[in-house]
């Protein structure tokens, strides 16, 4: 298997396996593990009312831990999806990248390794955590994350010295991905994946402006008066008051995930249908199969951060039709993959081939 | 290869690798800390409200609040200097597509590498002077070239291509 190939392959597959990853983590664990950071904050005010700071500290160590589980596998989601990205944007440059064949194929190879193991080693953080490690703060499973991410930076550099050597001698390493310039390769799934992924881009980036122009510095405020409001209901023993600020709490951390949320899940999955336009030619379906793959892909990346917003409004109603979208953009991209292995399938068979008629 | 395209592809790849070193020497030697800090800042805030001195408590609190603004901004950073640039990458191999003169391209592909790099430098610059209404605009002005240099772009994959002469 080709460089090319392999990023592809890998590409899709990290980026499959993380949103399954992300759809199980809302699933069955997102909402439990909210709910568990307001019992925590229940209990601490009712240990500073009563005046009790040991207890206080151990609720504490209780709520990071909880934290640490989230945050944990929400970098291990986003971290396998990014790697996933940067595998197919190194699929596209392959052909500028002015290196041997035997080296582009080892450093694919490493990327994949470093783009499986990075988010492993972020999720082991949590279970590992400093078991048998000599640092004070960094334990084993942080070292294989960094390390991981050390060797996706170092095949970075690589390619970029590639890039360079490219540059000099404008001469391909290999054939370019068959572009739009002609008519055949200028399909209905092509067109739809990148004008739909730019304009999911672009509406990203809007509402991201919007957010960090209107809601993110209020929220910022909010919180710390939040928290100013739950300790001095505690300690003025009004625990009924003390709760309210609680709920206000989680109220706010959910405006913040959802609006979060949204913002980066229509980049990515905008992101995400631009770079599937460029793999298409390598998709070994019907033509009806591929439109049925890019209606459902642009549907989900629809559906997903929309509904995801509503949540705010519509509970958990809203969150359901969410995971959904997100399921439909999994099923999307598997069928392409499936149509991707048929593709690599034929190739490599025709490639035996070759070798044993010219034995 | 056309410049418009090299800016991007180069500038993507620059971009990114420079996004990923910061990510990893800011989880290396800073980013525990950080989190222990903010951790600790807040149970010790509830802590010594425990113990009845609420203006340590109110301190605590602060530097809590303090910890996060710089936190959720390096993050931020990171991830917005990584993600610019794998879509400056993106653009880059299709930028062709883009149905403008390669005069308008190189401007939109230079607003694009310019807001990309500018924006997160200036909400990093933030967690230094908490705030600073120079570091905001800096910001607004970075986002608002990579905001309107996508909107060029998706106007010129959305124009007709000219006939070739």
């Amino acid at each position: 298997m080709s460089a090319r190939r392999l990023y592809i392959f890998g590409g899709i597959a990290l980026i499959a396996a993380g949103l399954l990853f992300g759809d199980i983590f809302a699933v069955f664990m997102l909402h439990q593990n909210a709910a568990r950071q307001g019992e925590a904050l229940v209990a601490a005010s009712r240990a500073v009312a009563a005046g009790n700071a040991a207890a206080v500290n151990e609720v504490f160590s209780h709520l990071g831990n909880v934290l640490e589980d989230r945050g944990t596998k929400v970098d291990a989601h986003v971290h396998m999806i990014d790697a996933g990205f940067l595998a197919l944007l190194l699929a596209l440059v392959q052909p500028y990248i002015a290196l041997s064949r035997q080296t582009k194929k080892s450093l694919a190879t490493l990327f994949i390794a470093g783009g499986v193991l990075l988010p492993v080693g972020i999720f082991l953080i949590h279970y590992v955590g400093l078991t048998g490690s000599p640092f004070a703060a960094i334990g084993w499973a942080s070292v294989l994350a960094d390390s991981a991410g050390a060797l996706l930076v170092v095949v970075l550099i690589v390619q970029a010295w590639g890039f360079w050597r490219y540059l000099r001698s404008r001469q391909l390493s290999e054939p370019e991905l068959p572009g739009f310039e002609r008519p055949n390769e200028d399909s209905m799934p092509r067109r739809a994946l990148l004008t739909g992924g730019t304009i999911l881009v672009l509406l990203g980036f809007l509402h991201g402006a919007y957010y960090a122009g209107t809601l993110l510095y209020e929220h910022e405020r909010m919180e710390i008066a939040i928290l100013q409001g739950l300790i001095n209901a505690a300690t003025t023993g009004n625990l009924d008051a003390a709760t309210t600020e609680v709920n206000n709490f989680g109220g706010l951390a959910g405006a913040r995930a959802v609006n979060i949320a949204a913002h980066s899940h229509i980049i990515e999955f905008g992101l995400l249908a631009m770079l599937l336009s460029f793999v298409q030619p390598f998709v070994f379906l019907s033509e009806k199969w591929k439109r049925r793959w890019v209606k459902l892909l642009l549907g989900g990346s629809v559906i997903l951060p929309v509904f995801v917003l509503l949540e705010l409004k519509f509970g958990l109603l809203a969150g359901g039709i969410a995971d959904i979208g997100g399921l439909m953009v999994i099923v999307g991209l598997v069928g392409m993959l499936v149509g991707i292995l048929r593709y690599t399938g034929g190739l490599d068979a025709a490639e035996r081939g070759v070798t044993e008629g010219a034995r | 290869m056309t410049g418009s395209r090299k800016l991007l592809i180069f500038g993507g790849m620059a971009l990114a690798a420079f996004g990923m070193l910061y990510g990893l020497q800011y989880a290396l030697f800073v980013e525990h800390q950080t989190l222990d800090h903010m951790g600790g800042s807040l149970a010790q805030s509830f802590s010594e409200a425990a113990n009845r001195n609420l203006g340590q408590s109110q301190t605590a609190l602060e530097q809590y609040g303090e910890t996060k603004y710089d936190y959720v901004r390096q993050v931020d950073a990171h991830s917005h200097w990584i993600g610019l640039a794998m879509l400056m990458i993106v653009l880059g191999v299709i930028f062709e597509r883009v149905n403008f003169s390669e005069g308008i391209r190189q401007v939109v592909a230079f607003s694009l590498l310019a807001g990309s790099a500018l924006f997160p430098l200036a909400v990093i610059l933030q967690t230094y002077h908490h705030g600073a209404a120079v570091l905001k605009a800096l910001a607004v002005v970075g986002s608002s070239l990579v905001i309107a240099a996508l909107a060029a772009a998706a106007w010129g994959f959305a124009r007709p291509a000219r006939p070739l002469k």
